[in-house]
């Protein structure tokens, strides 16, 4: 079969078709798969809350959306199944080294780090996408336990305040490190800014968020 | 058959995208921090390069000289977001340790290389030998490059532990490391296929 000459008619129906075909495969992957990246990304979120809120896997969620400083957070109240308040987990997010770090956090009544998990990122793999583990307990850089109105969570090499920064910053990766400190603290201010669980509907800011009241037993 | 046999052999080591070819240096260099990831970048690529030969060679006679530039460039974007739409949807592990580097296969030099240089010159199914064997030629590249990393950075491959994390030496899964070792790789792999300059 001859090649196709270069007529301006020729170039116009196979860029246009090649267009249509491609722009319609896109679209119907994009339907396909739709749902299962909206079930993934859920099912991350209900699995997160459920580990940074310290395992308890029988716990009821209230999502609250919280604005500080300009930024959005989602804050979600949890209570186990017998209604007593645990905390909050703070959906937070900031730019870190590569792109958006999104960042889940739970804190006690009091502030203090229960657990964290990172529900998306784009750090550079082998570097700053060992945030994942790094902070957590027995890490290098554990922030468990700690608390943002007491301790200066910052890397080692920063200070505020004439207070040098108590974590170690994960090797070769500071702005991931301080990216991720970064939306903790922001995390913390969010969710200090919504308790007590109670009375969150005076706060002026709080708008209804997607409710996700994601009872854990029946994702199971 | 013997031809489909050489077009594989030649793609995996004859001309070895990373270590004859010197093609898709990007991915190579920032994927390889440990093998895991190499492994993973080489067979995302490599699904790519197949369907996007395949393709081409199918509709070499129809797309006008003038145009095959962007036609192609259309076809491999689209094989990319539909290969990062179903890692999203099915394996998110995956999708989120390479993040960043499946967009950035639609510019992989090696991917419009091979539809310039092979499939718009040769049939539906010589192209997917060669798509095959480039392929496995570029995750078995980036496979052996991430493992050398990770060994000597980390003192792990596939994240088993050979020796203890703390005498690795970190350069080499910092940026510095993949240059080091793609250097010496590719000094060893031509001294093995017998080039003399």
């Amino acid at each position: 079969m001859e090649k196709l000459s270069n007529s301006l008619l020729n170039m116009t129906v196979v860029l246009t078709a090649t267009a249509i075909v491609t722009g319609g495969l896109l679209a119907f992957v994009n339907d396909v798969t739709k749902e299962p990246i909206a079930e993934v990304n859920k099912q991350a979120t209900t699995d997160g809350i459920v580990k940074v809120m310290g395992g308890n896997p029988n716990i009821k969620t209230d999502a609250d959306t919280i604005e500080n400083n300009g930024n959005t957070f989602v804050v979600y109240n949890v209570t186990d199944d017998k209604g007593n308040a645990l905390g909050n987990a703070v959906e937070s997010s900031t730019m870190g080294f590569g792109g958006e770090l999104k960042v889940l956090t739970g804190f006690d009544a009091e502030g203090n780090i229960l657990g964290y998990t990172i529900l998306g990122h784009a750090e550079t793999p082998g570097l700053g996408a060992k945030a994942t583990d790094w902070f957590q307990k027995g890490g290098k850089g554990d922030i468990i336990g700690k608390n943002p109105a007491k301790n200066n969570l910052m890397v080692s090499k920063d200070e505020k305040d004439g207070k040098k920064g108590e974590v170690d910053a994960i090797t070769a990766s500071t702005i991931t490190s301080r990216a991720f400190l970064k939306t903790v603290n922001e995390a913390y201010e969010a969710s200090a800014k919504s308790a007590p669980a109670t009375d969150c509907n005076t706060q002026p800011t709080v708008a209804a968020a997607d409710s996700v009241n994601a009872n854990v037993e029946e994702a199971k | 058959m013997k031809k489909y046999i050489d077009i594989l052999i030649n793609g995996l080591i004859k001309e070895n995208p990373v270590f004859v070819l010197v093609l898709g240096m990007c991915p190579t260099l920032a994927t390889t921090s440990s093998a895991i990831n190499g492994l993973s970048m080489g067979l995302a690529t490599c699904f790519v390069l197949i369907c996007s030969n395949l393709v081409i060679s199918l509709i070499k006679n129809i797309t006008p000289d003038k145009v095959h530039i962007p036609v192609y460039i259309c076809i491999i974007a689209t094989f990319v977001t539909v290969l990062q739409m179903l890692l999203a949807a099915y394996v998110p592990e995956v999708n989120a340790s390479l993040g960043i580097f499946i967009p950035l296969i639609v510019v992989n030099c090696i991917i419009l290389g091979r539809a310039e240089s092979f499939a718009s010159k040769h049939g539906p199914i010589e192209s997917i030998f060669d798509g095959i064997g480039i392929g496995l030629g570029f995750a078995f590249a980036l496979t052996l490059l991430g493992g050398c990393r990770e060994f000597l950075g980390t003192g792990k491959i596939f994240d088993l532990t050979v020796f203890p994390e703390d005498f690795g030496a970190l350069m080499f899964v910092l940026p510095p490391g993949a240059f080091i070792t793609l250097g010496f790789l590719t000094a060893i792999v031509n001294k093995i296929r017998g080039v003399k300059n």
